[in-house]
């Protein structure tokens, strides 16, 4: 389940960095790269607390 | 684990407060590089990149400065901090206390207590200009010292009050949302940087070049601001953290360090925060000129919005208030040092009631360049005096840690060090008209000699050993 919940955390951070790479090529329009940064940080803010603080307080 | 570090620093779980951090308690390199990272990279950057535009920096100097500047900054916490932090191992507060006597810590902690309370107010500023895009709010301006509409100080008194009941509700849960955000804050902070300069028709490293000189630094200041060099930017960039580097601050995070390499671990949040944000934010606020010639608004919120969408707007929110609700805090725990009998909610709803009636004057932020310099220097005397204490007072014979070693909770070398450098670099603004960004480094040697002058007459080593 974390090792999931990861991945999810992973695919949030790539949809807040591709997105504008994208849009620097010229391969995504404006209005498209807003709406996938905006599901990007949607499904960061929804998986990474799972994990975050839960792994850095097994770490000690 | 930087979050539980820095949650043991600051969360007074009264752990080490006046003992040295034993051997078990020791940290490596890797948990600072993550919390200097997370740390300078905050609300503050939203507003600090677009100053430099505003204040017509060019993009070499703009460049040259934050490399040079930043490599000072790194040197000054590893060279001067760390090697003191880890011999002593010890709190600033009870170092301080062990050097000037408790009423003169209480007089510092005020000081910084209200330093922390307008550095909060300035951030959550920068968050009410991100709330108040749905509302389409009227947003601040350049110029502006006095809040433009009512809107604005409803805004940001509601914002204010949801800030300060969080924090009285306890630091941790806003500690592990912002430890959460950071990583994509950092990433926010890179997005913004490439899509700034698609916008701005960057296509090749030519162009690349020549829009960062022809247009994003330009070297002409917008109206109503002073220009500002590449010795503005170094000096800046140098100092924006000294009360954290030669201010000795951070003798309380660094006492945790096995070694004083640690020290250098700065490094990748300096160049992260300092660097790739403040360029980033500058590109961002350049996009907002373009599309908004002759515009003297002056709002991160929109700024970010505009480039980014709601992800930029939101990003802008928790920064600010992710940066508000520690510095709430640690206003708290100065406070408390001077009020230990009332209680921890009652100080942290005074702090945040402070907090947000200063939040309402955008002068915080448009002038937060001034600001930090100022909040550095008035603390900076007292890292001298630790400073001075630690390498000088054997070699030039004057008793060290005299407040203990006399039984004393006042130290008149000290106090004096503090204020008679203060009223230097007053007299050096006022007479000689440098600002307050070059104030720091004079200040500081002044600081250091008067204390090591003052304590050779006041506490003699040799007069000390024959009592």
């Amino acid at each position: 389940m974390k090792s999931l919940l990861k991945l999810l955390s992973l695919v949030g951070l790539v949809l807040s960095i591709v997105p504008p790479v994208m849009l620097f090529l010229g391969k995504m329009e404006m209005d498209s790269m807003k709406l996938w940064m905006g599901a990007g940080m949607v499904v960061w803010m929804v998986t990474a607390p799972f994990w975050i603080n839960k792994s850095s307080q097994q770490s000690h | 684990m930087a979050n539980r570090f820095f949650k043991k620093i600051v969360g007074g779980t009264n752990e080490y407060e006046r003992t040295p951090v034993p051997a078990a308690s020791l940290k490596g390199n890797r948990s600072f590089l993550g919390m200097y990272a997370g740390e300078h990279t905050a609300g503050t950057e939203f507003v600090i990149g677009p100053l430099f535009v505003a204040h017509g920096v060019t993009a070499g100097d703009l460049v040259l400065g934050l490399l040079v500047g930043n490599l000072l900054a790194v040197l000054s916490w590893a060279l001067i901090t760390a090697p003191i932090a880890t011999a002593k191992r010890m709190t600033l507060y009870y170092q301080l206390e062990r050097i000037a006597g408790k009423n003169v810590v209480r007089w510092y902690n005020l000081v910084n207590a209200l330093m922390f309370c307008f550095l909060a107010g300035s951030m959550i500023a920068v968050s009410a200009t991100a709330v108040g895009i749905p509302f389409n709010l009227e947003m601040p301006t350049l110029t502006d010292w006095f809040p433009r509409t009512p809107g604005w100080i409803v805004t940001v008194l509601l914002l204010g009050a949801v800030v300060t009941l969080v924090a009285i509700q306890g630091y941790n849960q806003v500690s592990k949302f912002a430890n959460v955000m950071s990583p994509w804050m950092i990433l926010i902070f890179f997005a913004a940087a490439i899509v700034g300069l698609a916008e701005l028709g960057v296509g090749s490293a030519e162009s690349l070049i020549s829009v960062a000189q022809e247009v994003i630094w330009n070297g002409v200041p917008l109206p109503g601001m002073s220009k500002f060099s590449i010795w503005h930017v170094i000096f800046f960039s140098w100092f924006c953290n000294m009360a954290m580097h030669i201010g000795m601050s951070d003798l309380t995070i660094l006492r945790y360090a096995k070694s004083w390499t640690s020290g250098f671990a700065v490094f990748a949040g300096v160049y992260l925060g300092h660097f790739v944000a403040w360029i980033a934010s500058g590109i961002l606020y350049a996009v907002f000129l373009q599309a908004n010639t002759g515009s003297q608004e002056f709002a991160p919120g929109p700024i970010a919005y505009q480039t980014l969408g709601i992800a930029g707007a939101v990003c802008v929110v928790v920064a600010g208030w992710t940066t508000a609700n520690p510095t709430i805090y640690r206003a708290g725990l100065a406070l408390q040092g001077i009020f230990p009998k009332v209680q921890t909610w009652k100080i942290t709803a005074i702090v945040g009631g402070i907090t947000s009636l200063a939040a309402c004057f955008p002068a915080l932020v448009m002038k937060l360049l001034d600001f930090v310099a100022l909040y550095g220097l008035l603390l900076m005397p007292m890292g001298a005096v630790i400073f001075a204490d630690f390498y000088f007072s054997e070699k030039l014979g004057f008793r060290s840690e005299a407040a203990l070693n006399s039984k004393s909770n006042f130290s008149l070398p000290a106090l004096l060090s503090w204020v008679l450098t203060l009223i230097f670099c007053l007299g050096l603004n006022y007479f000689y008209g440098i600002e307050i960004f070059f104030l720091g480094l004079p200040g500081w040697f002044v600081a250091v000699a008067i204390f090591v002058i003052l304590s050779k007459v006041k506490y003699p080593l040799a007069k000390s050993l024959a009592a």
